[in-house]
């Protein structure tokens, strides 16, 4: 429906688009991220995730805006209105586990997201903003379910919020007293949920939106990486379009449709079949209220928070288990400069760096196990293990992706099966 | 620009850049004041953190009574002799990551070996200084879980750090310093008030 159909009379809604379109220039916007934006035409699996955060992301704001209409933030009212929703509100439960489940979805969709960037190099130069940018999302999102965490004001929310808090406590000096400013009370009080209600409602889904917008305008500035980690836009066609590329609008939106039907049926499974996941997704011991008192069994945050729990646990000096905590986040946005490989995709690297990612892989996993178990010795000395490896694969990157024998990347993409 | 026939004063605009600059980011950093202080414990917030008082009459050799002071649980041990005499065994001083509380935090009147005002009154906050759980009482020596080497004391469940009879930490666990003693008083022989500092002599 471009200009070149000027001759044939356009309809009544043609005519209001084309008004709209004279005074806000959407067709451009269109083109430029839909329509002719050309993306690599060799997309695999991995690439679903990227589209499937977004529908998550969606899901949790129209979930959450209804939860709202019926929670109640105070330490009074919090616990009992989450029953309410549940047992009370026509189709409440169903509100309530869509958004429970996807806060879990979100950490499942986005850790597979980043491991195809790690696998396939997408951090690398050019799109080291696009990363950043990513890394970012992942800090609110890491906030953003830490705040919701509490609403419920369950005992695990409540002790859950007491433990990650007084980890600023940790700093020298400010500690303590920055610890009071967080909460605003001298203890986790009705204060502090009111004012995490307010930053997950509000604060941290703007900052949220606006990183994925960023997210998506530096991916769409430099073009998207691929499974052969191969510049497309170096080979391009008479038309001015890379060879390789297709446009991302109709032929990925099908492609992504696909994934989300797929996506939506596990995802349904899980809400009406299993959605507390045996303790994982909801914890047991927040279906009793929140009491300053009583600490649970087991102070265990989410599984997507264990891999680095069990890292601050494996320290047995506070301020240093806090900042090794810390770095294990931070450390993935250094990825584009401790890389100092010639090869962006795993397909083409040599197999020293696949030993140290498949390494890392595994050692993220099984912190992510440790952090859910109780303390014993045995599991600690195991921490401290799993926690060596997951950062010798960012601090020994610059030497051993120097010296891994990589393999010679062809000019344009090739489709996985013909790759070797 | 610079060949135009108006000569454009740089150094001029240069100068009124930075001023606006910053004069507009103090402004923005004043307004910033209030918001960032709105996070501070209120007023109603600090009122309520007002002391409490406790009878403590009735309290047996060996046992605890939790008091809320603040949000945060405070333990009160009437300990017995026993108990007492544990403090300055060398086996469990020798096992201790700051046995005389100089790293840990309490009011000057209770940096003592007993660490209170009356040896016989334990006055702790229950609040891990790990990561805030609560300890709880494992006061009976030679625990089954704690190993025959527990001269008793608290038992942290949440990430496994040990303290004594007094509320000092053990090595080798997360815990970095003693369980707080809050700031009280006796205001006579058988009431504590919690949240006053006691009249050092």
């Amino acid at each position: 429906m471009s200009a070149t159909m000027q001759p044939v009379r356009r309809g009544r809604l043609a005519q209001i688009a084309d008004w709209a379109d004279e005074r806000l220039g959407y067709s451009r916007f269109i083109k430029a991220h839909a329509t002719e934006y050309y993306a690599p035409k060799n997309f695999n699996f991995w690439y679903y995730f990227g589209s499937l955060a977004l529908l998550v992301l969606v899901i949790q704001i129209v979930t959450g805006i209804f939860l709202t209409m019926n929670y109640k933030p105070s330490a009074e009212d919090a616990f009992a209105s989450v029953e309410y929703i549940m047992r009370d509100v026509e189709w409440g439960w169903l509100i309530r586990y869509m958004h429970s489940t996807g806060a879990s979805a979100f950490f499942v969709v986005v850790y597979l997201h980043m491991f195809r960037g790690l696998m396939y190099g997408s951090y690398k130069n050019p799109r080291e903003l696009v990363w950043i940018f990513g890394m970012l999302i992942y800090l609110c999102l890491m906030a953003e379910a830490f705040f919701g965490y509490l609403l419920p004001w369950g005992n695990m929310s409540y002790w859950g919020a007491q433990v990650i808090v007084s980890l600023f406590g940790a700093i020298p000096g400010i500690g303590e007293s920055l610890v009071e400013w967080i909460r605003g009370d001298y203890y986790i009080s009705d204060i502090t949920l009111n004012r995490f209600f307010a930053l997950h409602v509000i604060a941290l889904p703007l900052a949220l939106v606006f990183l994925v917008i960023a997210h998506i305008l530096a991916l769409h500035e430099v073009g998207s990486n691929n499974p052969d980690g191969v510049e497309i836009k170096k080979v391009k066609g008479p038309d001015g379009h890379p060879v390789d590329g297709i446009p991302f609008h109709p032929y990925y939106t099908v492609k992504d449709l696909v994934g989300a039907i797929v996506f939506l049926a596990l995802f349904a499974s899980v809400i009406f079949f299993a959605p507390e996941m045996g303790g994982y997704f909801l914890e047991h011991a927040n279906f009793q209220p929140a009491n300053p008192l009583q600490t649970p069994e087991n102070i265990a945050p989410v599984w997507y928070f264990t891999p680095y729990y069990a890292i601050l646990r494996a320290v047995p000096n506070k301020l240093l288990g806090v900042v090794l905590m810390g770095l294990a986040v931070i450390s993935f946005v250094f990825l584009p400069w401790l890389d100092k490989s010639k090869v962006k995709s795993i397909r083409y690297r040599g197999w020293i760096f696949k030993t140290f990612l498949f390494a890392f892989a595994l050692s993220f996993i099984a912190l992510g196990y440790l952090g859910l178990q109780h303390v014993t010795p045995a599991y600690t000395w195991a921490a401290r293990f799993f926690t060596v490896v997951y950062f010798a694969f960012f601090l020994l990157m610059p030497w051993y992706t120097r010296i891994d024998p990589t393999k010679p990347v062809p000019d344009r993409v090739t489709y996985g099966s013909s790759a070797h | 620009m610079s060949e135009k026939s108006e000569q454009i004063d740089g150094g001029r605009r240069h100068f009124l850049l930075v001023a606006t600059t910053v004069t507009g980011l103090a402004g923005v950093g004043a307004t910033a004041v209030p918001f960032i202080a709105s996070w501070k414990p209120s007023a109603r917030a600090q009122a309520l953190g007002a002391p409490v008082e406790q009878d403590i009459s009735k309290l047996e050799p060996g046992a605890v009574l939790k008091v809320n002071w603040r949000g945060q649980a405070i333990y009160i041990v009437r300990r017995s002799p026993e108990m007492l005499a544990s403090l300055s065994t060398p086996e469990v001083v020798g096992r201790l990551r700051d046995p005389n509380s100089e790293e840990s935090e309490q009011p000057e009147y209770t940096k003592n070996e007993t660490r209170s005002l009356k040896p016989e009154y334990l006055v702790l906050v229950g609040v891990c200084t790990h990561l805030g759980c609560a300890p709880i009482e494992r006061f009976q020596p030679q625990d089954a879980e704690l190993g025959a080497d527990w001269p008793g004391g608290f038992y942290c469940p949440c990430h496994g750090s040990r303290f004594d009879m007094a509320g000092r930490v053990f090595k080798d666990v997360p815990a970095p310093t003693n369980l707080r003693v809050p700031p009280y008083r006796f205001i006579n022989e058988s009431v504590v008030q919690i949240g006053v500092d006691a009249e050092v002599a």
